[in-house]
């Protein structure tokens, strides 16, 4: 189990990371996620014993590891750029660890040799680090770091120079690679489709603060703030007031630009005349040309389809509700030669269900221009530390 | 009408500069190589026919001696050089741009003024009456006795300040290139800072470490003004020796052999270096990208 208790590191004026506390249980894949100078790096490299905390401790296995130097943790790190040794042949990167433990030679040619097996590198044991693909190299690091047998692997942004296929194909084979080995792996990311894609748990960061802990599941259909809702996923945000309180958990809304009235589940007992952003996933409106049965708990709209994208597993309609434009996704599971699909201009009814929407608090100015990031930013990738530039 | 093909064109390209160092250089060499075989004459003039006479007597004792004096004073000044300027190109890599845009003009700016004015200012610091040892006086670290001039480490002393520059920035160069994180996966991997210093920081950079020796030990193997000015009697160099036997004694033949003693000395290094690069070559081709 890995552990962080109240961990804060400053660099000058900058706080990096803030009063985190975070339980990594045995065998998990847990994510840190955030955009760039939310403290995930940083945190990763407290974890990795490259910097110290300011104030908290790091525990392993119960054992307090704050203090002990990088070459004394049973943590093994996969640096972002790789980081191999450029005068060294791929047997003898990953043979590296086991040298400096001064292992015996025969037991070092058998563990090496299985992880090559494993990463499916035995034909490039002699090449240099500058005679291999993107892709290798990062097995490699890999490889590298997993052959000392650690009890933590940290993972830094490990796809982020990779290109987008060969990414998706990296991210499954380290999810084997985890399954196969069973230890912590810590991963650090900026991209939460790779994030919700491996993790067992997600730590999202922002703004050096631990925002939501929880596992994608929770984080994507439950999250516990704007940040969240808007980092993790699309959604529609519109601003709200509650005005009434009906039966059970429901309270009404006034929608502004909408300037409609709707229902929605208010676990949050926030009180009438609070402002609110209400989040619905698009996934989560349904669309037609005919009147749905009406029936309580639905929140029913009518309005205009203004734009709309055919994806072939899914359509994206954009639909114009006096001043609030919807987003809608719309599966495509059975397809007729004769249907009329819903086109531009067209009159439609949305609606959705109650307990699909999340009243979250309203957002700072800061936040708004992430709800405009789109949900698979490539490019990040080529920054450096994200609390190096900021000092 | 057909183009020129890439072959052509290569040695288009190829041929002017190959004429030029045939001629100026090239074939002077081969000249001065050849003088080493003519038998001299006694008023200083060059004889008729060949002789073997001079190679043989560069294997006399005081020719070995001198031999072994020039190659002690160059690899000792190239050694400490080295051993100074690992630290300080690490040092000065690892600064942020404007800070080393600083430390690497102050590297440099030695060669703003004259090197004989540079030599004349250490001949003045190092001499009896000069501040320096004036001041170790002063502070009882040295007696009045004793002389720092004239001395072989006065010489390296000399020769380590004016070619230090020559192996900090080939050094500097590789050690920017070096990836920090591959420290950081160093020390993740179980070692020391210090030990990943010395294990994989220095293998890192092996070529500038090579740049770094080349340029300091080729001038200071045929280094002539430092020990001619600093030195004195026991630390003649080939340099000085060629000189003398050209000038004072008019042994063309002899300042000839001395000269290709002298040319293989710098000579052996460079083809060493490059069957070195070739070897890592055939392992290590680089391909697209990096």
């Amino acid at each position: 189990m890995l552990e962080f208790q109240n961990v804060t590191k400053t660099y000058g004026d900058v706080v990096a990371v803030d009063n985190v506390s975070l339980k990594i249980e045995d065998g998990e894949f847990f994510s840190l996620l955030g955009s760039s100078g939310c403290g995930k790096t940083t945190l990763l490299r407290i974890a990795a014993g490259f910097e110290a905390p300011d104030a908290g401790r790091v525990l392993l296995n119960g054992q307090d590891i704050t203090d002990l130097p990088p070459n004394q943790r049973s943590v093994n790190t996969v640096f972002q750029n790789y980081a191999l040794f450029p005068h060294l042949t791929v047997w003898e990167n990953i043979a590296f660890g086991l040298k400096v433990k001064k292992h015996k030679s025969s037991f070092i040619k058998r563990e090496v040799e299985k992880v090559m097996e494993l990463i499916q590198m035995e034909d490039h044991a002699q090449k240099y680090p500058t005679q291999l693909s993107g892709g290798q190299k990062q097995r490699v690091a890999i490889a590298r770091a997993l052959v000392n047998q650690p009890a933590v692997l940290l993972l830094d942004e490990p796809l982020s120079a990779l290109d987008l296929k060969l990414r998706q194909k990296m991210l499954m084979e380290i999810d084997l690679i985890h399954d196969e080995f069973g230890i912590i792996f810590l991963f650090v990311t900026h991209d939460q489709s790779e994030a919700m894609a491996v993790s067992d748990r997600i730590a999202v960061m922002h703004a050096a603060k631990l925002e939501q802990l929880g596992t994608p599941i929770e984080l994507y259909e439950a999250p516990k703030s704007s940040f969240v809702a808007a980092f993790i996923g699309d959604t529609n945000f519109i601003d709200g007031k509650v005005i009434e309180k009906i039966s059970g958990d429901y309270s009404s809304l006034q929608l502004e630009l909408v300037d409609q009235q709707v229902q929605c589940f208010n676990d949050k007992k926030l009180k009438i005349g609070e402002l609110v952003h209400l989040s619905i996933r698009p996934e989560k409106i349904h669309i037609a040309r005919e009147k749905p049965v009406s029936s309580t708990k639905i929140n029913l709209l009518h309005g205009e389809v203004e734009d709309y994208v055919y994806k072939g597993d899914h359509t994206k309609y954009w639909v114009r509700v006096n001043e609030f434009r919807f987003a809608v996704l719309q599966p495509n599971s059975r397809f007729l030669l004769d249907g009329k699909p819903i086109e531009w201009g067209e009159e439609v009814y949305i609606w959705w269900h109650a307990d699909d929407g999340y009243m979250l608090e309203r957002y700072s100015e800061v936040d708004t221009m992430l709800t405009e990031l789109p949900s698979e930013e490539i490019g990040e990738a080529d920054n450096p530390t994200e609390e190096e530039e900021s000092e | 009408m057909s183009k020129p093909g890439p072959r052509s064109l290569e040695w288009g390209l190829t041929l002017p500069p190959l004429f030029w160092l045939t001629l100026f250089f090239v074939v002077p060499t081969a000249i001065v190589l050849l003088y080493a075989f003519k038998p001299t004459e006694l008023y200083g003039g060059i004889g008729e026919g060949w002789t073997l006479e001079t190679i043989r007597a560069l294997f006399t004792r005081s020719t070995l001696i001198l031999i072994y004096r020039t190659l002690y004073l160059s690899l000792t000044a190239t050694l400490i050089c080295l051993i100074l300027a690992v630290p300080m190109g690490f040092y000065i890599a690892r600064q942020r741009p404007k800070v080393q845009q600083l430390l690497l003009m102050l590297v440099v700016l030695p060669f703003w003024s004259s090197f004989i004015v540079r030599i004349y200012a250490w001949k003045s610091l190092l001499h009896p009456e000069g501040m320096l040892k004036q001041l170790l006086v002063y502070l009882h670290l040295v007696s009045e006795e004793t002389v720092f001039l004239y001395h072989p480490w006065a010489v390296i002393l000399v020769m380590v300040y004016v070619y230090i520059p020559f192996a900090i920035l080939p050094i500097f160069a590789a050690a920017q290139k070096f990836d920090e994180q591959v420290f950081e996966a160093a020390m993740d991997l179980g070692m020391t800072r210090l030990k990943a210093f010395f294990k994989v920081f220095l293998p890192s950079i092996k070529n500038g470490l090579f740049g770094a020796v080349l340029l300091v030990l080729i001038p200071t193997l045929g280094a002539y003004v430092i020990p001619d000015m600093i030195g004195g009697p026991d630390t003649e160099m080939l340099g000085n020796k060629i000189v003398q036997k050209t000038f004072v004694d008019r042994n063309i033949p002899a300042a000839a052999a001395l000269s290709g003693v002298l040319f293989l000395g710098v000579f052996l290094p460079l083809v060493f270096q490059s069957l070195v690069q070739k070897r890592q070559g055939q392992t290590h081709t680089v391909k697209g990208g990096h």
